[in-house]
C-alpha cells in the first residue's frame, strides 16, 4: 500500500469545494436568494460546474458509494437552484395580474363562448320551461330550496329577499353567508376546470346544471313581476361571479379540446401545453370569485337602490371586458 | 437507493454457483432492475447527466398524509383560537369570527400546496420531511402555472372520491355513490398505473415528483490506509484482492458504516477464510476489514479504469 487510492486523492482535493457548495445551497434553500452574500452568488456557478464535473469523474473512477450518492444529491439540489425560478412570490403575482391572466383569457375566446353557450343555454331552457309550467321548478330543485324562495311564495316575501330591511340581519350572518357561498362557488369553478380533461363533457354538464339552477329561480321572480328588481339583485355581483364560472368552464374546455384534438402533439404533450394556460384562467377565476364575494357580502347588502345596482353591474362588466380583451403592450417577462 | 439486506457470502465457491447463492444473485439482479426503472436521466446544459429517482407512490401518499395532518392541525387550532378570542370579546361576534375562519379555511385548502411548491424548494412540508420535491418533466424550470395546474386538479383526485363516499341515502343514491366512487377512483389511483408515477395533475402540469434527499459526505473508509502502521501490516496479494467484486465491495462498505461489532466479526471471519488470510497478533476485525476494503477498492478501481468492471465475485474473466 505504497501509494494511496486515486479516488481517495481525487476526493481529498475537491471535498472542501463540495462542502462550500453544500453550505451555500443549504442557506439558499432556507432563506431564499436574498440571504446569499455577493461572494457566494459569484462562487455558486463555478462551484456548481465543478460539482457536476466531479460527479461524472467520480462515476468513472470511484467505487465509494457514499461519495457518488453525495455528489448525486448535491448536483441535483444545485441544478434545481441554479436553473430554478429566481422570481419572488410577489413578482409572480404581479406578472400574473399584468399579463399572464388576461393573455390566457383573451387567447381562449372560442372556448369562453362555448362555455357561455352551455351556461346561458341551461339558464334559458330552465327559464322558459318554468314560465310555461311552474312544476318544472320542483323538478329542478327538489322539495327544499333555500329560504322558501319558490313559486309558492308571496310577492311581498320575494321582494323582502331582494332588499335588506333595517335590523333584519346582522352583519355577522351576512359575512358568514357570503364567505360560505364563495367557498362553494370557488369549488365549483375549480371542479369545472379540473373535470375538463374528460373531453369537457362533465364541464358542460356542470355549466348547464348551474345555468338551470339560476334560470329557474329567475323564472320565479319574473313570474311575480319582480324581473327588473331581481336582475339588479343578481347582477351587482353576478356579472363577476357568472363571468368567473363561465371562464372556469372555458378553462375546462381548453383542456378538453387539447385532449380530444391534440393536433401535431401527442395527447399528453397537448394536454400539458393547454393545462398551464387553463390553470392560469382557473386561478383568475378564484380571484374573480373573491371580488364577487366582496360585492355580494357588502355591496349588495348596503346598496338597496336598483339604479345603483345596475350601474355597478355595468361598470364591473365593462372593467372585465377591457381588462381581458383590450389589446395591450407586451410586458417583458 | 436501498440495498437488499446483507447476505453472507458462501464459503465454498463451487457451491456458490449452484443452489441458494444463484437464486440470491438472480433476486439481486431483479431488484436492481426494478430500482433502475424508477431512475430518469437528466442531462444538464453543461452536458453532465444527473440521475433523478422518482418518488414511489407510498412516499407520495405519506407526504400527502403529513400535509393533510398539518392542514387540519392549523384549521382546528385557528378555530379554537378564534372561538376563544370571539367569546372573550363579545358573544355576538361569533358570526364574524366564523366568517373569517371560513375565508381562512378556503385559502388554506386551495393555496397551502401552491404556496410551498412555488417556493425555492418546490416541496410542501410533508414532501420536505420525506425528501421529495416537485420538478418539471422536461428538466426546465418549474413554473408557477405548472404548480397551479397540478394543485387545482387535486380537487377531483381527492375531493371527488371523498364526496361520493359521503353521498349515499336511499338505495338508488347508494348505487350512484358506488359508481361515482369507482369512476373517481380512477383519478385517485392513477399514479399507481403509470411508469412515471404521475398524478392526473402532474400529467396536465408537466411535472413529476422526485427524490431529493440531502446526503451527508461521510469519511472515506480508505483514509485509514493513510496511516503507515496499518499500511505495512496488511499486504494483500493480487489473488486475494481478486476474490470479490463491486457488489461485495458495496456490501462491505455498508457493513463498515452501519452494522454492529458482532456482524463485523462474522464478516471478517468469512473473508479471512475465503482469501486464506491468517490472523496476526493484535489484529482487530475492524482494522482488517478497513484494510481489505481499501485494497479491494484499489484493485477494482484499477480494473475499472481499464474498462473491466467485475460486478461480483461470480464474475470471473
Amino acid at each position: 500500500m505504497s501509494d494511496l487510492l486515486k479516488s481517495y486523492r481525487f476526493r481529498e482535493e475537491r471535498q472542501s469545494d463540495w462542502a462550500k457548495l453544500d453550505q451555500i445551497l443549504t442557506r439558499a434553500e432556507s432563506g431564499g436568494v436574498k440571504s446569499l452574500s455577493d461572494d457566494q452568488m459569484l462562487a455558486l456557478p463555478r462551484l456548481y460546474r465543478q460539482a457536476v464535473s466531479s460527479l461524472s469523474v467520480a462515476r468513472s473512477i470511484s467505487l465509494d458509494q457514499n461519495v457518488i450518492n453525495y455528489l448525486e444529491s448535491l448536483c441535483t439540489r444545485a441544478y434545481f437552484f441554479v436553473y430554478g425560478a429566481r422570481t419572488t412570490l410577489g413578482e409572480r403575482m404581479m406578472l400574473f395580474l399584468r399579463s399572464d391572466w388576461p393573455a390566457a383569457v383573451s387567447k381562449s375566446v372560442w372556448t369562453t363562448l362555448i362555455a357561455a353557450f352551455f351556461f346561458f343555454g341551461g339558464w334559458a331552457l330552465a327559464f322558459f320551461l318554468c314560465l310555461q309550467d311552474m312544476d318544472w321548478f320542483w323538478t329542478f330543485h327538489g322539495q327544499n330550496f333555500m329560504d322558501g324562495r319558490n313559486p309558492d311564495a308571496t310577492v311581498e316575501y320575494l321582494r323582502s329577499t331582494i332588499y335588506t330591511t333595517e335590523g333584519d340581519t346582522g352583519e355577522g350572518q351576512l359575512t358568514a353567508f357570503a364567505s360560505f357561498l364563495f367557498n362553494n362557488n370557488a369549488q365549483i369553478a375549480l371542479l369545472a376546470f379540473a373535470l375538463g380533461f374528460a373531453f369537457g363533457i362533465p364541464t358542460a354538464w356542470l355549466l348547464v346544471y348551474n345555468g338551470v339552477m339560476i334560470g329557474s329561480l329567475y323564472a320565479v321572480f319574473w313570474d311575480k313581476g319582480l324581473g327588473y328588481e331581481f336582475t339588479g339583485w343578481l347582477m351587482i355581483h353576478g356579472v363577476t361571479e357568472l363571468f368567473a364560472i363561465v371562464l372556469a368552464g372555458a378553462a375546462g374546455f381548453v383542456i378538453g379540446g387539447a385532449v380530444a384534438f391534440p393536433g401535431p402533439h401527442s395527447r399528453i404533450a397537448s394536454a400539458r401545453l393547454a393545462g398551464q394556460r387553463a390553470a392560469t384562467i382557473a386561478m383568475g377565476c378564484v380571484v374573480m370569485l373573491i371580488i364577487a364575494a366582496l360585492l355580494e357580502g357588502f355591496g349588495r347588502q348596503l346598496i338597496n337602490s336598483d339604479l345603483v345596482r345596475y350601474i355597478i353591474a355595468s361598470v364591473t362588466l365593462l372593467f372585465w371586458l377591457v381588462y381581458f380583451y383590450a389589446p395591450r403592450k407586451e410586458v417583458p417577462a | 437507493m436501498t440495498k437488499p439486506p446483507l447476505k453472507m457470502a458462501p464459503v465454498n465457491a463451487a457451491a456458490a454457483q449452484s443452489g441458494e447463492a444463484a437464486v440470491q444473485r438472480r433476486a439481486r439482479f431483479a431488484e436492481e432492475m426494478r430500482q433502475s426503472k424508477t431512475v430518469r436521466r437528466l442531462v444538464t446544459p453543461e452536458g453532465a447527466a444527473i440521475q433523478l429517482k422518482l418518488a414511489s407512490v407510498a412516499e407520495r401518499a405519506g407526504a400527502f398524509m403529513i400535509d393533510l395532518a398539518i392542514q387540519w392541525a392549523i384549521v382546528i387550532a385557528t378555530l379554537l383560537g378564534l372561538g376563544y378570542v370571539a367569546g372573550a370579546l363579545s358573544p355576538g361576534s361569533a358570526n364574524i369570527a366564523f366568517a373569517f375562519w371560513l375565508v381562512f379555511f378556503f385559502f388554506l385548502r386551495n393555496f397551502y400546496y401552491i404556496f410551498f411548491e412555488i417556493g425555492q424548494r418546490g416541496a410542501t412540508p410533508g414532501k420536505r420531511i420525506l425528501g421529495l420535491r416537485v420538478a418539471a418533466r422536461d428538466g426546465g424550470r418549474l413554473t408557477a402555472n405548472s404548480v397551479l395546474a397540478r394543485n387545482f386538479i387535486r380537487e377531483i383526485e381527492i375531493g371527488l372520491p371523498f364526496q361520493f363516499v359521503l353521498m349515499g341515502g336511499d338505495q338508488f343514491g347508494a348505487w350512484m355513490a358506488l359508481f361515482g366512487l369507482l369512476w373517481s377512483g380512477v383519478f385517485l389511483l392513477f399514479p399507481v398505473f403509470n411508469k412515471d408515477k404521475m398524478r392526473v395533475g402532474d400529467l396536465l402540469a408537466g411535472t413529476w415528483v422526485i427524490k431529493a434527499p440531502k446526503a451527508k459526505l461521510l469519511e472515506d473508509i480508505a483514509s485509514s490506509m493513510a496511516r503507515p502502521e496499518s499500511a505495512s501490516r496488511f499486504a494483500f496479494s493480487m489473488a486475494q484482492t481478486d476474490a470479490y467484486g463491486i457488489h461485495e465491495l458495496h456490501v462491505l462498505e455498508d457493513v463498515l458504516r452501519q452494522s454492529t461489532a458482532d456482524i463485523k466479526a462474522q464478516v471478517a471471519g468469512r473473508i479471512r477464510t475465503k482469501i486464506g488470510w491468517s490472523r496476526t497478533d493484535g489484529e482487530s476485525d475492524v482494522s482488517f476489514l478497513e484494510a481489505y476494503y481499501a485494497a479491494l477498492r484499489k484493485r477494482l478501481e484499477q480494473r475499472m479504469l481499464l474498462g473491466d468492471r467485475k460486478s461480483d465475485k461470480f464474475d470471473v474473466r
